[in-house]
């Protein structure tokens, strides 16, 4: 009787340290998680409080201050009213400038892609392979050896200093990474299917129309989002190839808080910087599964 | 039908990977200097670019940055894995808080970074403000430490991109051989350090090829950050390209630094494509 009730006592004890270390154990987990939190969050509400904040409070207390005054007009500037180099139309123009070299660039290298990815997974011929890893390699040759050669073509289409011209920079240099993707996903739709659609008289386009585009959406979702972000993103070719009131958001949003003078107008400032985030952050938001694995999927091959 | 629909894609591909860097590297050999031109001096740009004190830096802190980047984003991007992978609650809203740096471009990431760094608005203030007046944080307006506040930066935008590759990784391992060490009386930490880390480590490896690639290439965050300074002290390879070629007119030493970037990446792909050949081969005869 004794025995047991000492071997009780012993279990409680020992229970009671392993629950002891176990609530340690997840405080430690919890406690560093939520500081790695507050370093990944801070500058973004940073930017954003200041972006509703006075420009003379944040000049009195500094950027990184608890808000004392609530404003709206820092978001009207920055997108309408704001002088970036002389001229004083906010941020506007340059948000559109993006879109217009954004989306079409994005569908275009997307749809390619798809097609390459098709022909290069289900109608293999000799020497495929090899053109494959050959269109691969456009993925890691920097962008800084083609900027000259680029001078060269868009000064001879007429396309210097346009939209039209990212465009076309966008789409060739997407190519081999929309193509790697949908190769790659394409792959592991069964050669049976095709096959047995060829038998029944499938042409190649009706066989991508009927079975492989129906069977695509999660691979163009993520090779969609991927190039858009990838592409609102640019800034090189941008602040190369365009100046003014054709620049892309990146490359004014740089020419802005250049140019600040003797007071930093960190209000409107804060508000064109989330103005340029904004839309890939909503994409992120929204498709997070599926740029997390356009994300691992680029990166291991 | 297919080779159709397949021809420009690969005309296209082919002109802007084998042309366009047969004509940088012409370029870079001639004695070009506002505008191209083709008269053909040999190895002069090379000479005058390695003479070049600039050019030193940049390489230098390239390396440097490099070395830092790498192990630091790789580190905390692992701890945090790990932490996430503890079966905590709420991951997917842990996982959207580090990965979302991602999202957004190193212009907005260098922008907001180099207001916390500066001196008079940004950390330093706020730390004096709290009453510790002689506390000094000016990483990027110092010329010996500017290249840290890069690489913090740095190391803060690309820790969610290893952390998400780490935790595909641990989570695709064999549950079975965690369960057979947890019977064998292992701790958590035997078992990340002697199954689950030695399983992923491949992934190591394509995080860091992918980190070095970022790295060489960094322009982007540079521009914003530090836009090279103060004085020449944070310039980069990118930087120096743009530079030379854009401000200053010597389109020919320019492409110069253009071809040894590439020659950069090529030093590290080159033998990981062999390795990972080579690692599909071994495993396709062992199945």
């Amino acid at each position: 009787m004794a025995e047991t009730a000492l071997d009780q006592s012993l279990d409680h004890r020992a229970a009671a340290v392993a629950a002891r270390r176990h609530f340690l154990t997840r405080f430690v987990i919890y406690g560093l998680l939520v500081v790695f939190a507050a370093i990944y969050l801070v500058p973004l509400l940073v930017v954003v409080l200041n972006s509703f904040r006075d420009q003379q409070e944040i000049a009195r207390n500094g950027l990184i201050s608890l808000p004392r005054s609530f404003r709206l007009e820092a978001w009207g500037q920055a997108w309408s009213t704001y002088c970036i180099g002389g001229t004083c139309e906010g941020m506007q123009r340059n948000f559109y400038n993006s879109l217009k070299m954004t989306i079409p660039a994005t569908f275009i290298s997307t749809a390619v892609g798809a097609m390459n990815g098709y022909v290069l997974s289900k109608w293999r011929f000799k020497g495929s392979e090899a053109l494959f890893t050959c269109m691969l390699l456009g993925v890691f040759v920097p962008g800084q050896i083609s900027l000259m050669p680029w001078a060269f073509i868009l000064g001879n289409l007429g396309l210097s200093n346009s939209t039209y011209g990212l465009v076309l920079i966008h789409v060739i240099q997407g190519i081999s990474f929309t193509t790697l993707f949908c190769r790659n996903y394409y792959i592991s739709i069964p050669d049976d299917l095709i096959k047995a659609a060829r038998i029944d008289g499938a042409g190649f386009w009706r066989i991508f129309y009927k079975i492989i585009l129906p069977l695509s959406s999660p691979i163009l979702i993520v090779t969609v989002i991927w190039q858009f972000t990838g592409i609102w993103n640019e800034y090189l070719f941008g602040v190369v190839f365009t100046s003014g009131q054709q620049q892309p958001i990146t490359a004014a949003l740089v020419a802005l808080t250049a140019s600040g003078t003797n007071v930093r107008a960190y209000d409107v400032m804060s508000a064109a910087v989330l103005i340029g985030a904004l839309p890939p952050l909503l994409i992120y938001l929204f498709g997070g599964k599926y740029f997390v694995r356009g994300l691992t999927q680029g990166a291991i091959k | 039908m297919p080779l159709l629909v397949l021809g420009p894609s690969l005309a296209a591909s082919f002109v802007y990977v084998f042309v366009f860097t047969g004509w940088t590297l012409y370029i870079s050999l001639s004695n070009s200097s506002l505008l191209p031109t083709y008269g053909f001096v040999g190895l002069d740009n090379y000479a005058s670019l390695w003479a070049n004190r600039r050019w030193n830096i940049a390489y230098t802190n390239l390396f440097l940055f490099s070395g830092f980047y790498i192990v630091g984003s790789m580190a905390v991007g692992l701890l945090l894995a790990i932490l996430i992978d503890q079966r905590v609650r709420g991951e997917a809203a842990w996982r959207t808080i580090f990965l979302y740096p991602l999202a957004v471009s190193f212009i907005v990431t260098g922008t907001v970074w180099s207001w916390l760094y500066n001196p008079t608005d940004g950390i330093q203030a706020m730390v004096r403000g709290l009453g510790w007046t002689s506390f000094s944080f000016a990483l990027a307006s110092d010329r010996h430490y500017a290249i840290y506040a890069v690489i913090i930066t740095g190391v803060w935008q690309a820790s969610g991109f290893a952390m998400a590759l780490f935790l595909a990784g641990l989570r695709s391992v064999d549950q079975d051989l965690v369960k057979a060490a947890q019977i064998d009386g292992a701790s958590t930490f035997r078992i990340y350090r002697k199954v689950l880390l030695p399983t992923i480590a491949p992934i190591f490896l394509a995080v860091a090829v992918i980190q070095i690639q970022f790295a060489i290439k960094t322009f982007d965050l540079v521009a914003a950050l530090t836009k090279g300074g103060p004085g020449i002290s944070t310039t980069f390879p990118a930087i120096y390209v743009y530079d030379l070629m854009f401000q200053r007119g010597q389109i020919g030493e320019g492409a110069a630094a253009a071809i040894m970037m590439l020659a950069a990446v090529a030093v590290v792909l080159v033998p990981y494509s062999f390795w990972v050949v080579w690692r599909r081969r071994k495993e396709a005869g062992h199945g």
